[in-house]
């Protein structure tokens, strides 16, 4: 199966017929930290994905200049 | 995994609340926590004009979102940081929003009031670029609120952004910090309007959730100075602790707002001036914004 990956864009395949948590476990990305897409849907950790799926692991993680307020 | 509330197919599972929802009892949820943010702060009411800070990323439109869709009397505020396509970007993602919704979007250019845009300044101070960035979005959010007759700004900040924010004033003992981290700070001065964070209830995995869901066309690429940042490191340090402990960024966080803070606030007492050059708020003569257009004005000359 076909997995995209953000901040760069790119692409790896990695093995279908199991499930989300464990693609992430394989590619080390602690689930917190990304959404899993499957065309245009959430997809839950449990849920198997197959070999012909393509899924988007989105991150949601920004940051930088959101400090605290300094008055 | 079933929705806790309906038991349809679930789209996304919380594990620090030990539930899973579908999209609409998820959409539901996450409107919820919003409003339990502004009631318990009283952040702002309908009747009140409230001044959006959107940068084009999930948390700001998320934000815009939800408070259109609630009934409140919203503007957007974009600070246009002059980041090469990145801001080109992001600019054009909060106008097509605006447009599409007919909310008002006013635009503020950090080039024009400092006298360069983020790049340069970054240049110019030798500091980290998230500094003179973060100071100008503070400086400019208050000034255009009071030019405009905004009482209250409303900023897209969420549960990991405040728990790495006070991860990292905790890491250096910085209690100067910590009496000034809320969800709601109040206009301490003429001068001040209130800054409220709605979104303080909801992680920052939620609200990509949610702006997925409700199909929002955000940003999502990383601001390319952002790479390196602090609270990036930070964030992802909380992201392992709440993956071995579900719960760890809101304990953390909330247990410092219950139990904490109060005693920060009561230490913290700071003069507030106006400032010499430009009359807004400073606790010196000149305030940090006038001194770094006067830097970036010298060098660029």
């Amino acid at each position: 199966m076909k997995v995209v990956l953000r901040n760069p864009r790119r692409e790896v395949e990695v093995a279908g017929g199991r499930r989300v948590k464990d693609v992430l476990a394989e590619l080390k990305i602690v689930p917190e930290s990304v959404l899993v897409i499957c065309g245009d849907e959430l997809v839950t950790a449990d849920q198997v994905v197959r070999d012909d799926d393509v899924i988007e692991l989105r991150p949601v993680m920004s940051g930088g200049s959101g400090e605290i307020a300094r008055r | 995994m079933k929705c806790r509330k309906c038991g349809e197919r679930a789209s996304i599972e919380l594990r620090r609340h030990n539930a899973a929802f579908c999209t609409p009892d998820f959409l539901e949820f996450f409107k919820k926590q919003v409003r339990e943010a502004i009631r318990k702060h009283r952040m702002f009411t309908t009747g009140e004009p409230v001044l959006v800070a959107v940068s084009g990323g999930k948390d700001s439109l998320a934000l815009w979102d939800v408070l259109i869709d609630e009934g409140y009397r919203t503007s957007g505020l974009y600070l246009d940081l002059g980041i090469f396509d990145y801001s080109l970007e992001s600019k054009a993602k909060c106008e097509r929003f605006a447009a599409a919704r007919g909310v008002p979007l006013i635009v503020s250019t950090v080039a024009a009031e400092v006298g360069a845009p983020v790049p340069t300044i970054k240049e110019v101070t030798r500091r980290p670029p998230c500094s003179g960035c973060g100071l100008s979005k503070r400086y400019l959010m208050n000034r255009v609120a009071l030019e405009h007759g905004f009482p209250v700004v409303a900023t897209g900040h969420n549960l990991d952004d405040e728990a790495a924010t006070l991860f990292g004033s905790v890491m250096h003992w910085q209690t100067d910090s910590l009496p000034r981290q809320s969800p709601a700070l109040a206009a301490t001065h003429p001068k001040l309007v209130r800054r409220v964070k709605p979104l303080y209830r909801l992680s920052e995995r939620e609200t990509a959730a949610f702006a997925f869901l409700r199909k929002i066309d955000y940003i999502v690429d990383e601001c390319p100075f952002a790479k390196g940042a602090t609270s990036i490191a930070h964030k992802e340090i909380l992201n392992q602790m709440e993956e071995a402990s579900p719960g760890a960024k809101h304990n953390f966080l909330f247990g410092f707002l219950e139990k904490a803070r109060p005693a920060f606030e009561r230490a913290e007492a700071v003069t507030l001036n106006e400032c010499a050059r430009c009359g807004q708020v400073t606790t010196g003569t000149l305030c940090a914004f006038c001194k770094l257009a006067d830097q970036v004005k010298r060098a660029v000359r």
